[in-house]
């Protein structure tokens, strides 16, 4: 029982990791429409990012300069982001392909930017000593950097829940994933909009990235792609737009692929596969997903 | 006369298909314009086209404004309001947030939104897909009505309502027609006798007559130009 409270638990962290990128992905795709491959870019900026601040910056090891660099990863991927929708995502909305191309290709640049800059070695982040601690549920003693996944992974759920309840620019996004030209029919210029989710997707996948260090135990060049992957899955399993429906799947698809790789030895990313295939031919559009017109 | 609404050589065309063919037309403010004409003779296309949620070449002015290459925020902003055919509500979100969305003005015009339709009030923390298709009819006209407009392009308001809607549909239409131009696409030509001055026929993508709702009264006209008996459809 103690390892599977162990993996189970594991298996959430690991799937709040992947809500924090797929959640930006599901809304820039519900409400722009843009499959967005470079998002595991941002991700990776954000790892970067707590790498040098931590061992360049403020190299102490406190429990602070940790968690300062999880804000400055959300900032750098959010920065990167914004560039990213300014420079090329603006000019191409409601051209799909290239669109897709584009990010396809900016993903590929910034590996390869990466990989220049940094080497293909992962270069260490050591978390401060209060994460190597353990929490003993039952009889089972659990990495304390899980819940910390976890509790980072809610927060944003919840800022998310606020944000898009009760503010202006919550309520223009719901309208507009459910119908963009709608919105801009009520005169609101709805590319502000995606600026903005653009930001906060962004923010959200950096912030993953400085988790990602501590999970990984260090970045590389493809840190962000390995997670980019299982965070499409979780979008389409949760359904484009969907932030609730996102964190649903997000939870199925880490605790499913951490459970069923250790008894099951190694299936667990065949299931997932499969898990997606049985979503799509059950219910194509996700959990909660609503189709934008 | 004043022109609040000037197409000249309006043309839209959609994967291929040429759907506005030239349009032309002029809209006289402060009263009701009907738009009129068979199903699929680019009605609704021209509303659209006026703000520019389909692409378009040519001439639109608004009170002598050049709109045209204006996009659609823009177009809304600078004094129009527009109520599209099959309502566009906003299922997910409830009557008074759909309401909230619509809002441009400082003081938006609850006061007579709510005189007009009580029955939103009611209902304001009610999801709208939730509603029946009366009140999302009410719904989609509150949010044009929420704001002073110079223009209000409304697209088969009293499609599949029950008569008793289509009667308080058209008494909101009349009361907006106090304070604005409305140029009005719609099938249901007793409503276009009651609350239109002009009348505008398309056929085909081009406007084929411009006159007044009293020539529907000749059954030869309206068959002609409509494919109608002359009274409803």
């Amino acid at each position: 029982m103690e390892i599977f409270i162990t993996l189970f638990i594991t298996g959430f962290g690991l799937g709040a990791l992947y809500f924090l990128v797929a959640s930006g992905l599901s809304l820039i795709y519900g409400l722009m429409g843009v499959l967005n491959f470079a998002h595991g870019a941002f991700l990776t900026a954000g790892a970067y990012a707590t790498w040098y601040f931590t061992t360049s910056i403020r190299a102490d090891g406190s429990l602070s300069s940790y968690v300062i660099s999880l804000f400055i990863a959300g900032v750098v991927g959010a920065l990167f982001a914004v560039a990213t929708e300014q420079i090329l995502i603006k000019y191409l909305y409601d051209r799909h392909i290239d669109q897709a191309l584009v990010t396809v290709g900016l993903g590929f640049v910034a590996t390869s930017a990466y990989l220049g800059w940094f080497g293909s070695d992962p270069l260490i982040v050591l978390p401060p000593t209060q994460l190597y601690n353990t929490v003993q549920i039952g009889d089972a003693f659990v990495g304390i950097d899980r819940f910390l996944y976890i509790g980072v992974a809610a927060l944003v759920l919840i800022a998310n829940f606020l944000m898009m309840r009760y503010t202006r620019i919550g309520l223009i996004i719901r309208a507009g994933v459910e119908n963009r030209s709608m919105v801009t029919a009520l005169g609101i210029d709805v590319r502000k909009a995606f600026t903005f989710v653009f930001f906060i997707g962004g923010f959200a996948a950096g912030l993953g990235g400085a988790l990602a260090t501590t999970y990984a135990s260090g970045v590389g060049p493809t840190l962000g792609d390995a997670f980019l992957i299982y965070a499409f899955i979780t979008v389409v399993i949760g359904g484009m737009g969907s932030v609730p429906g996102t964190a649903i799947a997000a939870i199925v698809v880490g605790t499913t692929q951490v459970l069923v790789n250790y008894y099951v030895q190694g299936l667990g990313d065949f299931v997932v596969v499969m898990l997606l295939a049985l979503v799509l031919l059950v219910r194509p559009q996700g959990l909660l997903g609503k189709v934008a017109h | 006369m004043t022109k609040a609404l000037t197409l000249a050589d309006v043309n839209v065309t959609i994967k291929g298909s040429h759907i506005l063919q030239g349009v032309n037309f002029e809209v006289e403010a402060g009263v009701v314009t009907g738009l009129l004409g068979r199903n699929g003779v680019g009605k609704s296309t021209t509303l659209r086209s006026i703000v520019g949620l389909v692409p378009r070449v040519g001439s639109i002015k608004l009170f002598e404004q050049e709109i045209s290459g204006l996009k659609t925020h823009e177009v809304i902003r600078a004094g129009v309001a527009f109520v599209p055919e099959d309502r566009e509500i906003f299922s997910t979100l409830t009557v008074l947030e759909n309401l909230k969305l619509a809002e441009r003005d400082k003081n938006p015009d609850y006061d007579t939104v709510y005189n007009l339709f009580p029955e939103l009030l009611k209902r304001k923390s009610q999801r709208a897909g939730t509603l029946s298709g009366g009140q999302q009819q009410m719904v989609a006209v509150a949010r044009a009505l929420l704001n002073k407009t110079k223009l209000l392009l409304v697209d088969e308001p009293t499609k599949g309502l029950a008569p008793k809607l289509v009667t308080e549909v058209a008494d909101a239409l009349e009361v907006a027609a106090q304070a604005t131009t409305i140029l009005l696409v719609e099938q249901n030509l007793p409503l276009i006798k009651r609350i239109a001055k002009n009348i505008i026929v398309m056929d085909q993508g081009v406007v084929v007559h411009s006159g007044v709702p009293t020539e529907l009264e000749n059954p030869e006209f309206a068959k002609q130009m409509l494919g109608v008996s002359g009274g409803s459809h």
